[in-house]
């Protein structure tokens, strides 16, 4: 056993002091979560905000002028092309110059107070989904301001609650799920390459000739890398607390063992990656084969709920997935991983088949 | 156990798909002994080795290295053997003294003598001044010291070193020739691969390969007392038209030109060949002095080859 300790020992200490001096992946390290977190916290919002829009108002009533008024008010369009009529409207989305048309026709009074026929018309660029959401969210909101002066039937129907996220803001939804997005990257690509760096350059032939053991090797590979992901975990979740006002609702300590459960998950996968990998290249062009599925299908992107039946089933296999519904569990609304053991278990279950495949696959002969 | 041979081979054979890397092997390596092996690359020198180190399971046939039968349990053997690569293989962004620390702990050096030895190898492998130098940074020949105090550091009975000295000048390489045979006086058994005859020359015993199977093997001078062939040596103005009449000569078996000169190889059956080149050459109207040469170990080597390479 002591032996044994030694050699994974002397692995793991020279894996570190390796990492000290590559400078390019120690930047890494630090670099990517900070890149990413600023990339994603800022510009990807989902609150549609500002799209550009022109107006044709046939109508030219105080009415028609407060439809447009309160419009503009959501915030949701920008107006910024006044126009005669729907053809230059058309001719202007079709340009890409607006993406929502605001159209009022000269009857605009006698439709309202009509129940059968639209009163006004909203052109939307629905090449864009979220455009068209925006725009069906902005026809909502018409209905209620205008109604409500002339029509008694436009009360609103629903009142929408929203829980947890009351400001409506992406970075409360986004952050979380980057700590799993930046750890599915870097630790997945940092031991995948690990290994194939070292058969790349010729350690490996030293290696497999000596004493050292398979699991010796796997594991003195991974541990460097699960304190370095602890320490990606530490940046992100301080950084989405100063700069987006992130919360952790729940305890602190739940956050960073599902964050060990997951980086182990994906360290060992980067393990299986590095044995099938002939070389660094392929290694990374891997791993961005199973990073992007995991961005997309994972429920980081795009909600779980909407994506087909096969979509979900495989992204149940993505560690990523399970990732996300913990880590928004525990810091968003206050859950412990208690309250998920479906999800825990997932994850426990993918290390432990990823592991065995990567020691069993790994071998010491050169056959 | 204790037998004479380190390592003993009976028919080791190894395959890749329709290739045959090695072909039915028979070798006796006796202890505390260099054993070399010779051959073009391609000849097997690399596939034998990495058997016998369990690095490749054999196709057929089987080996007792020190006395652990191969195929069989490799991990054992592992400790008892070092094994020097041919492309340098420690760590280029690890000093030396790291390097070596990190070897001591994979084979588990005990902890008290571990420092000792280290201090022993630098020593001995002149890198006190390198200690704390980043074998990125460092020589051929430097790195190829490295290498080798690596590879003993746990003081095997059992060195492998497959081609040592392709990347190193030839002061390197004498001085790398001297520690071998210290160790080999200490009874470190040795198995080297190379491509050079000097180095080939300097084993106790050889055996030359070609296309996967041992063309010839034995001592040195079991070699040269065993050509079938007789080396003469013409000196001439005039070599290429001096090799034009010698190749149509009937039993020669090989010309090679040095420079002015050339070797040639007439096979032993013929009689008074000496006699018979000088006439040639005149009746070719090439004027030269032809005489009878002691073999070196080149014509060892390409009689043993090229026989061997006439055949279907």
């Amino acid at each position: 056993m002591s032996r044994c300790l030694t050699r994974l020992g002397a692995i793991l200490f020279k894996e570190v002091r390796q990492l000290r001096r590559d400078s390019l992946t120690f930047g890494m390290i630090v670099g990517i979560p900070l890149i990413q977190l600023m990339l994603f916290g800022y510009a990807i919002n989902t609150d549609v905000r500002h799209l550009p829009a022109g107006v044709a108002d046939q109508a030219q009533t105080s009415l028609s002028r407060a439809l447009i008024a309160d419009s503009q008010a959501t915030q949701v369009v920008d107006i910024h092309r006044t126009v005669r009529g729907p053809e230059e409207l058309e001719r202007l989305l079709q340009r890409g110059e607006i993406s929502v048309g605001l159209y009022i026709p000269p009857d605009f009074g006698r439709r309202l107070q009509d129940p059968e026929r639209p009163a006004a018309q909203l052109l939307a660029d629905g090449t864009d989904p979220v455009v068209l959401m925006a725009a069906r969210q902005l026809a909502q909101i018409r209905l209620d301001y205008d109604t409500a002066a002339d029509k008694p039937s436009g009360e609103p129907i629903f009142e929408v609650r929203n829980f947890y996220n009351p400001e409506r803001r992406s970075a409360l939804n986004i952050v979380p799920g980057l700590i799993g997005v930046i750890l599915t990257l870097t630790m997945v690509l940092f031991t995948a390459v690990a290994i194939v760096r070292e058969a790349e350059r010729g350690n490996l032939e030293l290696l497999i000739n000596t004493p050292v053991r398979t699991i010796e090797l796997m594991l003195g590979k991974i541990i460097p890398y699960v304190l370095i992901g602890l320490v990606q975990v530490s940046i992100i979740l301080a950084l989405g607390m100063l700069l987006f006002g992130v919360p952790v609702r729940g305890a602190l300590y739940q956050v960073y063992l599902a964050a060990l459960l997951f980086i182990a998950a994906n360290l060992t996968l980067g393990l299986v990656i590095s044995t099938a990998a002939k070389t660094q290249f392929q290694a990374m062009q891997m791993t961005f084969f199973f990073f992007l599925p995991s961005i997309l299908l994972s429920g980081f992107m795009f909600p779980f709920a909407g994506m087909p039946k096969a979509a979900q089933y495989l992204s149940e296999l993505l560690p990523l997935t399970h990732f996300i519904r913990m880590i928004r569990g525990i810091m968003l609304r206050g859950a412990s991983l208690a309250d998920m053991p479906g999800e825990v278990l997932a994850l426990v279950v993918f290390a432990g088949v990823t592991l065995t495949l990567a020691v069993s696959r790994f071998s010491k002969t050169l056959d | 156990m204790n037998s004479d041979y380190a390592i003993e081979s009976h028919g080791l054979t190894r395959r890749f798909g329709a290739f045959t890397a090695v072909d039915h092997i028979d070798l006796r390596v006796p202890r505390a002994q260099i054993y070399g092996f010779l051959g073009p690359n391609g000849s097997g020198k690399s596939t034998t080795i990495r058997m016998l180190c369990g690095l490749l399971t054999p196709s057929e046939g089987t080996a007792q290295v020190l006395g652990h039968p191969v195929p069989g349990n490799a991990e054992a053997l592992k400790q008892q053997i070092g094994y020097m690569t041919q492309r340098f293989s420690l760590y280029e962004d690890l000093d030396v003294e790291e390097n070596l620390g990190f070897i001591a702990d994979i084979y588990c050096l005990p902890r008290k003598t571990r420092r000792a030895r280290i201090e022993a190898q630098l020593e001995r492998y002149d890198l006190i001044e390198q200690r704390r130098q980043r074998a990125d940074t460092m020589s051929g020949g430097q790195k190829q010291r490295l290498a080798l105090a690596a590879a003993t550091l746990h003081a095997p009975p059992l060195l492998f070193l497959d081609e040592p000295t392709s990347a190193v000048d030839p002061q390197s390489r004498r001085d790398f020739w001297e520690t071998l045979f210290a160790l080999v006086a200490e009874g470190t058994t040795i198995l080297v691969s190379t491509h050079y005859m000097d180095e080939a020359e300097r084993c106790h015993r050889l055996a030359i390969l070609q296309r996967g199977r041992i063309v010839a093997d034995g001592t040195p001078t079991q070699l040269y007392a065993g050509m079938d062939a007789l080396v003469l040596e013409v000196e001439t103005d005039a070599p290429g038209p001096a090799r034009a009449a010698l190749d149509s000569l009937e039993h020669i078996l090989s010309v090679t030109q040095l420079g002015v000169r050339l070797r040639v190889l007439v096979a032993k059956a013929v009689e008074d060949a000496p006699e018979r080149v000088r006439s040639a050459l005149a009746a070719a109207g090439v004027e030269a002095r032809v005489q009878p040469v002691h073999p070196s170990l080149e014509d060892v080597f390409v009689l043993a080859t090229d026989s061997d390479g006439a055949e279907p």
